[in-house]
């Protein structure tokens, strides 16, 4: 796999530092499992963060705080201590890596997608974030999503098959970040739907008089 | 401190942080507590904490140092930056209330790291104290920006409000920093 379209420094700065939102960090996370590249620069980041955390000028703590914890360690036994997970037997690979499995629920086959009209697909996520919407979106091989702008920032993550618009081609792992200069009318590549994670924080502006009609309906 | 003074105890700290992990030593677990808590405090107080919730960030973050210290690994990270990150969650969980999506390296779906040659490991335990130069080296405005990103839990939106500059400014330095230090932890490679 090659991804090729990877989240900017500064997004990736904001989850390092811990500064970026529930809803954007699944975006984040999620395209991490599939980019050893990105895991690498978030580590060297988090480096950053450790030889902060080595040059800041340290607080004192009261013994209270050691005697509390030391006394907490006391009631706990060894299998409160948390040791690895062993990885599933199985040879499949999902189509939903984690974190955004467990928030959806289960992997894409196994989902209640909600119909959006023209053979396309959705599934909300939940999480924390108010005002900010993730879902999953699945549109149908070689379809094309009506004409858009967005009203604020949009981050879309490919998780399988492929779309592509003026801005190139976009396939499993694949992040792209849209915002108010970017108008787009990706298509779904034929072959295979396309699913991809979909996180705004505001409504998207479409193009054509019927797909706004329809908008609310969809609640897109 | 001196580099060489600062070597010895990143490499003292890892070496604790291992006996906590292998055979539970709470006497290097202690010496651990004395050195991260008073750090992990401030960090908390300059999020904007009050004493007492530093406290706790402090509590939770040690006890989980003492639970995870199995998931150490001397290779990949040094103690402060692992400690960091557990002290970075905690914050989130603690004093912002939310959860903090991760990979999970036991996913059958995560992309494996390729399988690093001798020479990296060793380039991995230096990178940590390249990075730190590399910082030490660049412009005091990308220094600033990166700091209060780090430490007071500011998305770069924000910094840039506070520093009074264009938002597009922040994130060029920001870009520039990280240009810069990508270039530093690639060299020799």
């Amino acid at each position: 796999m090659n991804i090729s379209h990877h989240p900017s420094e500064d997004l990736l700065l904001d989850y390092a530092s811990g500064a970026l939102g529930e809803a954007w960090s699944l975006a984040v996370a999620t395209h991490l499992a599939l980019c050893p590249g990105c895991r690498r620069v978030v580590s060297g980041m988090e480096a950053l963060g450790g030889s902060m955390l080595d040059s800041i000028v340290p607080a004192p703590t009261s013994r209270n705080t050691l005697n509390a914890v030391m006394t907490r360690l006391d009631a706990m036994t060894e299998r409160d201590a948390a040791v690895p997970a062993a990885p599933p037997a199985d040879g499949h690979t999902p189509i939903l890596p984690q974190p955004l499995r467990g928030y959806a629920g289960a992997d894409a086959d196994g989902l209640n997608w909600q119909r959006l009209g023209l053979g396309a697909y959705q599934m909300p996520i939940p999480t924390g974030d108010k005002g900010v919407t993730a879902r999953l979106l699945r549109i149908p091989a070689g379809r094309p999503v009506p004409k858009h702008s967005h009203g604020g920032l949009e981050l879309t993550l490919v998780l399988s098959g492929a779309f592509s618009d003026a801005t190139g081609s976009y396939g499993r792992g694949d992040l792209q970040a849209a915002d108010e200069n970017l108008e787009h009318q990706p298509h779904a590549e034929p072959g295979e739907d396309c699913i991809c994670l979909a996180i705004t924080d505001a409504p998207l502006r479409f193009s054509s008089l019927a797909a706004r009609m329809v908008q609310p309906l969809l609640g897109i | 401190m001196n580099d060489d003074d600062r070597q010895n105890m990143a490499g003292q700290l890892d070496r604790m942080l291992v006996a906590v992990a292998d055979c539970r030593d709470r006497q290097a677990f202690k010496s651990l507590f004395e050195y991260f808590a008073p750090r992990v405090k401030a960090f908390g107080l300059r999020q904007g904490a009050d004493p007492g919730m530093a406290d706790e960030v402090v509590q939770e973050t040690m006890i989980n140092v003492w639970r995870k210290a199995k998931q150490f690994e001397a290779t990949k990270a040094s103690a402060s930056t692992w400690i960091f990150a557990i002290a970075r969650n905690m914050r989130i969980d603690m004093l912002r209330k939310a959860n903090r999506p991760e990979p999970d390296m036991d996913d059958p779906a995560m992309v494996p790291d390729p399988e690093p040659q001798a020479h990296e490991i060793i380039h991995r335990k230096q990178e940590a104290r390249r990075i730190e130069e590399a910082f030490a080296s660049l412009p005091a405005e990308q220094q600033e920006v990166l700091r209060l990103a780090f430490f007071e839990d500011k998305a770069h939106s924000r910094v840039a409000a506070e520093l009074g500059i264009p938002l597009g400014t922040v994130k060029s330095r920001i870009r520039l920093a990280f240009r810069h230090l990508r270039g530093v932890v690639g060299e020799e490679q």
